[in-house]
């Protein structure tokens, strides 16, 4: 974890109102871990006056790239910024994906993103295929149109199955990917084989943690919160998770990644 | 280090309620955890002391979420006071402290003033360096509606019953959730504080017009940040001019600039609060500009700008 002044070395535009950020962090990128965040001050004066965080994208050499959509003040200011500025970043933070281990009976990975949830993912997909290139990688992508359909070349690049899914239907399957995900889940007996990780709006993991939980497979959902310190010292971005009654974790630093089966969805 | 030898540095240090403080810069309780969540970018042992987040006795789970939320150059919250309580704290919070060379000071709260008393007598004989009484936060219920901090004779009270119960120097955190400040902080001069930190949060709240309700699950919360430092900033101004015990200034210092009107308005330390969510090195670069403030205008000890306000003959 480190606080560092990283050089912007670009800032694109990729869809409407959709990002696409490197910046030279050469410490962070050495660090990071797919699902890891990093906490970004977009502006020195305010407001806004709290950071904002966004997933690691993508990690090439000394560049890390994040990928975000311009939700409001924070983001927008983010989206004006040019190549050769410098950015105050915080990171990586949180707790990442849990990858398969090598020696884990795993052999069938889903991958499942809700618009911008593609940031986090691709990041993983590229671990895995370096890590385990003989394990068959499925990324299921959703959002709400063919224009909003995020970084599907990309995971094609690395040699991933991709469907989509469109709520209109202008691609792919029509409606939810958490749809998709369920008409897209092998035969029960290879379920032991299968493992699960999601990306994306809260009630798409919330629908995918279900899924999970009715036929049995292990499932990692990254959640996105509004976050203060992004240390894990505020406790003010805390989800409710099982416990002895119930326990409050920090998604800054138990998380951004949890077992769908630890956490209590209301 | 080279330094030409008739320029002697100028003096940072201060001595607080009898703590030794290499400068007056500290974090305020709830805004730095236990120390360890920082303590890979902050160098902890340049830091005036550290207040730890808040102690109770038993573990407490703290506020459903929501709990935070941002407001213009603000920030509101409502906690509740989640903590791992008394037992865990010294067992497995305490112990990460003995590596570092900064003075501890352990804010408390309890729902009663008995509670009080025994976390105080609890922590006697613990390595610590110093008790802040926590009367004043606004996201917890108490039996009696209203915080200690409101009511000046609750706070006396509870403030001379731990005062009895510990020979550790003993701070108040006082609320701004209040008509007049300064009579607080003389009651608690009067029961033997050593010391009074203010402020604590401002009551607030925030709306969601698209469903017409409140943002925090509590509703209401308590609002931090640079939107309350001139408040914050007047109230110590009001305590200096009546007690003579030593005040923590506290209230959305972002810059050295800011703490140093706290330090000429009468604060003899200041604690670095939500600043330190905005940039994990805020308290170094606060200490930093602070001692460039001194060079420059030729101050060689910070102890002689406390309170040195100049204002207007009337």
């Amino acid at each position: 974890m480190v606080q560092v002044d990283a050089k912007i070395l670009e800032n694109r535009e990729i869809g409407s109102q959709r990002y696409k950020m490197a910046l030279s962090a050469p410490q962070i990128g050495r660090q990071a871990k797919p699902g890891q965040f990093i906490h970004v001050r977009v502006s020195k004066s305010f407001p806004p006056l709290l950071r904002r965080p966004f997933s690691v994208h993508r990690v090439q050499g000394q560049k890390i790239e994040i990928l975000y959509k311009v939700m409001g003040k924070g983001t927008e200011i983010l989206s004006r910024k040019k190549g050769g500025e410098y950015l105050d970043i915080l990171g990586p933070l949180g707790k990442g994906y849990q990858l398969p281990s090598a020696t884990s009976k795993i052999s069938d990975i889903i991958l499942v993103a809700g618009g911008t949830g593609v940031a986090s993912l691709l990041f993983l997909a590229e671990s895995i295929s370096v890590a385990n290139p003989e394990l068959s990688i499925l990324v299921l992508i959703g959002a709400k149109n063919r224009e909003e359909l995020l970084s599907e070349g990309d995971f094609r690049r690395l040699g991933c199955g991709v469907e989509v899914a469109t709520e209109n239907g202008t691609k792919g399957y029509k409606g939810l990917v958490s749809e998709l995900l369920e008409k897209c889940l092998p035969l029960s007996g290879d379920k032991p084989k299968l493992i699960v990780f999601a990306c994306g709006p809260s009630e798409m993991l919330k629908m995918i943690g279900k899924i999970s939980r009715k036929h049995r497979f292990p499932c990692q959902v990254s959640l996105e919160e509004r976050l203060a310190c992004g240390v894990g010292a505020c406790l003010g971005c805390v989800v409710k998770a099982k416990g002895s009654t119930y326990t409050y974790k920090r998604v800054c630093k138990d998380g951004p990644v949890f077992d769908a089966g630890e956490l209590i969805w209301e | 280090m080279m330094r030409k030898a008739k320029e002697k540095p100028p003096n940072l240090a201060i001595e607080l309620a009898g703590i030794s403080l290499k400068n007056p810069v500290m974090v305020a309780s709830g805004t730095f955890g236990y120390g360890e969540e920082y303590a890979q970018l902050v160098d902890l042992n340049r830091l005036g002391a550290i207040v730890a987040k808040t102690i109770t006795l038993k573990p407490r789970l703290g506020n459903e979420p929501p709990r935070m939320v941002e407001t213009a150059s603000g920030v509101l919250n409502s906690i509740g006071l989640q903590n791992v309580g008394i037992d865990a704290f010294i067992n497995e919070k305490l112990p990460f402290f003995r590596e570092y060379d900064v003075p501890l000071i352990v804010s408390i709260a309890g729902e009663t003033t008995d509670e009080y008393v025994q976390l105080a007598k609890t922590l006697q004989g613990e390595k610590i360096t110093g008790l802040e009484l926590n009367l004043s936060c606004p996201n917890i219920k108490y039996d009696r509606k209203l915080m200690f901090a409101q009511d000046a004779q609750a706070t006396h009270q509870v403030v001379s019953r731990v005062r009895k119960a510990t020979s550790l120097p003993l701070m108040v955190k006082l609320s701004p959730n209040v008509t007049d400040i300064a009579s607080i902080a003389k009651m608690c001069e009067e029961a033997g504080a050593d010391g009074v930190s203010l402020i604590n949060t401002f009551t607030g709240m925030a709306i969601d017009i698209e469903n017409r309700k409140p943002i925090l699950h509590q509703i209401t919360g308590g609002l931090s940040g640079p939107a309350i430092k001139p408040i914050a900033l007047r109230m110590v101004y009001e305590v200096h001019k009546t007690v003579k015990i030593p005040i923590i200034g506290i209230g959305g210092i972002m810059t050295a600039g800011d703490a140093l009107e706290f330090i000429i308005a009468g604060a003899k330390a200041v604690a670095i609060g939500t600043g330190n969510f905005v940039d994990s090195l805020t308290s170094i670069k606060v200490i930093d500009g602070i001692r460039e403030y001194m060079v420059k205008n030729k101050i060689k000890d910070i102890k002689s700008i406390v309170g040195s306000l100049k204002c207007p003959k009337s």
